[in-house]
């Protein structure tokens, strides 16, 4: 049983983390919520005046957000599909009696340790470059027009680039999930007579509905602020064609200096982290009494 | 795995997996091989797989003209202290909250983990402009103070779940026998969690060392680690793939072996115990 000075000593090994996790998101939050109703260029200093919502009128229409909007969600839909719909196949194929199972293990996971800086960079040179990349050369093997990733299709490259990145991840995922489905509940199916589309779709898959779900949560959470790929390779453009949320609000930040309109568009990203945010602790937390 | 699965079975998997395997594992093992090539071989179409001539230069280059060694050790520095830091104040809290819990604790764990949902682009313009008024910009300090503070809700989260399962009645075994709740720490609970500690320590440390908002934001030269390092080639005149590659591969070599290590408790740590 705990007694009041066991109770006390808990509370005090409680509090540091507690304290500091609150500083770190009550401060800066309070301050960005400041800074966007203030006019704030950093170019222009001494000249912060009060101005309401002005910053959020301005950063919700200028062009650049709807177009970086859309730029988010195509990116964070795209590779939410390439990793859920690649790996879910690729974990039950790992999930099947496979020779060297542990050295394709480490080869699959391999790219989720690789620096976000490195695997864009590598993918922009050395694969994707118009003339000299692997993938010119191999089109060109065989047959086709070998296509100018960064001009023609800059955001399909991010996406692919940040979609080898994540796949890691969802099929690690899965293949726990599936490693703990019961084999016993498979083997009734099996000589109950069904099929093994059957058994995947009515035993192996709302197995996986969970798994999935925190996949697609987590993932999203990250990818809605991908940002060291697109800095390193396109810095958003051409244009805005790469443009996301986040790169928009940290050129309006570091780039214009334009401060007050950058914290606008930072709340704007708060509150789209937060409705995913929701349904995640909502999730997590139900586990957490189970 | 009562299952038996015949021969053809297993050979159509074994082939199956490892093509896959190979596909995503290729863009690494193409950069290392590029990084033992000329610059002009690296270049070169039809490019070369296997059979051109090796060279290590590129390793010697890279670290010649660009100081390798002060970005690695910036690297080693603000991805081993936050861990450490982290570790300190997250270890105590933990325990607290595994052993001692109170109405309150679950609301407080999701509390922190909602401060991980905090997109860090939100709060870019105070802390760029906080580091700046107090120069901590490109600092290491400044850095291992954000990466440790971003990491403390998952290194809590992980900590809080190995903690948890370790039996209560050892615990209060040792209460019985009169120990304080200083020696309960220390003679009992530590080893229980050496297992647990050491996990969460790979995990943050390969998190930390891949960070590339933060510190690409906050440093340019004297703090700057791999992440930035390598983003410095971005610049259309640093373009030399050997080079590049030689620098990557240093770069991600020591991570991909602790993350190989630590792969299980990957999965756990990421999805906050919410898959096992």
């Amino acid at each position: 049983m705990a007694t009041r000075q066991t109770q006390f000593l808990a509370r005090a090994l409680l509090t540091p983390a507690v304290g500091l996790l609150f500083i770190w998101m009550i401060v800066p939050l309070a301050l960005t919520i400041y800074f966007s109703t203030l006019h704030y260029s950093l170019l222009d200093p001494g000249s912060e005046a009060f101005v309401g919502l002005e910053n959020f009128r301005y950063f919700l229409t200028d062009p650049a957000f709807l177009a970086s909007l859309q730029n988010t969600l195509v990116l964070v839909g795209s590779v939410l599909a390439l990793t859920i719909l690649l790996g879910i196949p690729l974990a039950l194929l790992m999930d099947q009696p496979v020779i060297g199972r542990n050295i394709v293990r480490l080869m699959v996971i391999a790219p989720f340790f690789v620096m976000p800086t490195v695997s864009a960079l590598v993918w922009k040179n050395l694969l994707m470059h118009p003339v000299s990349g692997l993938f010119a050369w191999l089109a060109r093997v065989f047959g086709l027009t070998p296509i100018d990733w960064f001009t023609d299709a800059p955001l399909l490259a991010v996406i692919l680039i940040v979609a080898w990145q994540w796949l890691p991840f969802a099929t690690l995922i899965l293949l726990t999930a599936l490693q703990s489905l019961d084999e016993e509940q498979k083997e009734a199916a099996e000589m109950d007579g069904a099929s093994a589309v059957s058994t995947f779709i009515y035993i192996t898959l709302p197995h996986l509905a969970r798994p999935i779900t925190v996949v697609i949560l987590i993932e999203t959470i990250f990818l809605l602020t991908v940002f060291a790929e697109i800095f390193v390779t396109t810095g958003g453009g051409p244009g805005l064609q790469t443009t996301n949320i986040a790169f928009l609000i940290y050129s309006q930040a570091l780039i214009q200096f334009d401060v007050g309109s950058a914290s606008a568009g930072g709340l704007v990203a708060v509150v789209i982290a937060n409705v995913v945010a929701f349904f995640l602790v909502r999730i997590v937390g139900r586990n957490l009494e189970a | 795995m009562a299952r038996k699965s015949t021969t053809q079975q297993v050979v159509i998997s074994t082939i199956g997996a490892w093509l896959f395997g190979f596909l995503i594992f290729f863009p690494i093992l193409w950069m290392v091989l590029a990084s033992f090539k000329t610059e002009l071989e690296a270049f070169a179409i039809p490019p070369s797989f296997l059979f051109f001539h090796w060279t290590t230069e590129n390793y010697a280059t890279v670290q010649e003209r660009s100081d390798y060694f002060l970005h690695a050790m910036n690297s080693v520095i603000i991805a081993g202290g936050s861990t450490l830091i982290a570790l300190l104040i997250a270890i105590p809290a933990a325990w607290s909250m595994a052993f001692s819990p109170t109405k309150r604790t679950k609301d407080i764990l999701l509390w922190m983990l909602s401060t991980k949902m905090m997109p860090p682009v939100g709060v870019l313009v105070p802390i760029y402009l906080i580091y700046k008024t107090f120069g901590l910009l490109d600092s290491r300090i400044g850095l291992v103070f954000i990466l440790c503070l971003g990491n403390l809700p998952i290194v809590v989260w992980m900590l809080f779940t190995y903690f948890k399962e370790i039996p209560r009645d050892i615990l209060e075994a040792a209460r019985m026998d009169g120990a304080t709740i200083g020696r309960e720490l220390i003679y009992v609970l530590t080893p229980m969690a050496i297992p647990g500690l050491a996990s969460t320590m790979l995990l943050n440390l390969i998190l930390a060392w891949n960070e590339a908002f933060w510190t690409l934001n906050l440093s340019t030269s004297n703090a700057a680690p791999l992440t930035t390092f390598i983003a410095s080639y971005s610049s259309p005149e640093g373009l030399f793939w050997a080079k590049l590659s030689a620098a990557s591969t240093l770069a991600i070599a020591p991570i991909l072996v602790l993350g190989w290590f630590s792969q299980k408790q990957l999965v756990r740590g990421l999805t906050f115990g919410a898959v096992k």
